[in-house]
């Protein structure tokens, strides 16, 4: 199932959020149940999986790492499902350090400053991956797929950071 | 999720936690990392001039089961030689910790430690022997 197909956007990694929200409140409208009331079981049927594969479709394209791997995975590359170990070790020193780091947040003077200071070295870190990522799906060459899915792992590793982050920030301030 | 009684022993009281000098000759480290869950490993073994793990330590950050998984696994290589460590299969610490189907990654992100440390291992002392 290709997801931007079904939403009729081009197969391709940047995406208008706000366009993506309009389509999908189009594509609700079409199988709402009230439309099937009167219809055969076969056809509401029917419209409960396809509300399913449009809430899916919505929820992948909506995030930028599962909108990416679903471009990988049309083109034959599996992520989501992968338990590959990453061995980068500079890559995952600096990931010890940054979890490290966020466990000293909460003994700091000021845990305000170093949680911004923490947030604007990850937001540049994912910028950074973000960008490779996209110049390699658009090349869309063997090699360059292969690049694009390191990123998309690393970007993975980034998410978990921004959760424990997020985590750690609402036991600080009890939000 | 319920965890076993043997997780949740090695989560409460983890075993050789901490970190040795990553430039030391006899230290080898092994980092690894899932990127399905986030989780990073980093084992690190003393081993001396007879190929013989001395020592080991673990830092996970991740899961109850990696936690675990880590920690048995410092317990088990220490006295082994490095081939005897390389052999420890990530089906044997799955048995040994009772994990669940879901968490198997968990046991094979800590074969893999084991691997990258004794990697890192070698490639020290050809290194070194080449001055």
């Amino acid at each position: 199932m290709n997801y931007f197909e079904l939403f009729g956007f081009p197969t391709h990694f940047s995406i208008d959020n706000a366009q993506l929200s309009e389509r999908y409140r189009e594509l609700q409208r079409t199988v709402h149940p009230d439309k099937f009331a009167n219809k055969s079981e076969q056809e509401k049927l029917l419209a409960v999986q396809k509300t399913a594969q449009i809430n899916d479709g919505f929820q992948t394209l909506k995030n930028p790492i599962r909108r990416a791997e679903h471009i990988l995975q049309l083109r034959g590359i599996d992520l989501s499902h992968e338990t590959a170990t990453v061995k980068d070790t500079s890559f995952l020193m600096q990931q010890m350090e940054w979890r490290e780091a966020l466990e000293d947040i909460s003994a700091m003077a000021d845990p305000h400053q170093g949680i911004d200071e923490l947030q604007s070295s990850f937001k540049q870190h994912e910028t950074e991956y973000s960008s490779i990522l996209a110049t390699n799906l658009e090349a869309n060459a063997n090699e360059a797929n292969l690049i694009a899915a390191d990123q998309i792992r690393k970007l993975k590793f980034m998410a978990k950071l921004q959760d424990e982050l997020i985590r750690i920030e609402d036991d600080l301030f009890d939000l | 999720m319920a965890y076993s009684e043997e997780v949740i022993d090695h989560y409460e009281n983890p075993r050789n936690v901490g970190s040795m000098d990553k430039n030391d000759p006899n230290v080898a480290t092994g980092m690894v990392g899932a990127p399905a869950c986030g989780d990073v490993m980093k084992l690190q073994l003393k081993i001396n001039e007879e190929g013989i793990i001395e020592d080991a330590k673990f830092k996970t950050y991740g899961c109850g089961s990696a936690i675990a998984s880590s920690s048995l696994v410092t317990e088990w290589v220490k006295g082994k030689t490095m081939e005897e460590a390389a052999k420890i299969k990530n089906t044997q610490i799955a048995q040994e910790l009772a994990l669940p189907p879901v968490k198997i990654h968990c046991s094979i992100l800590a074969e893999d430690a084991i691997q990258a440390a004794l990697e890192d291992f070698k490639s020290k002392q050809q290194a070194l022997a080449q001055g």
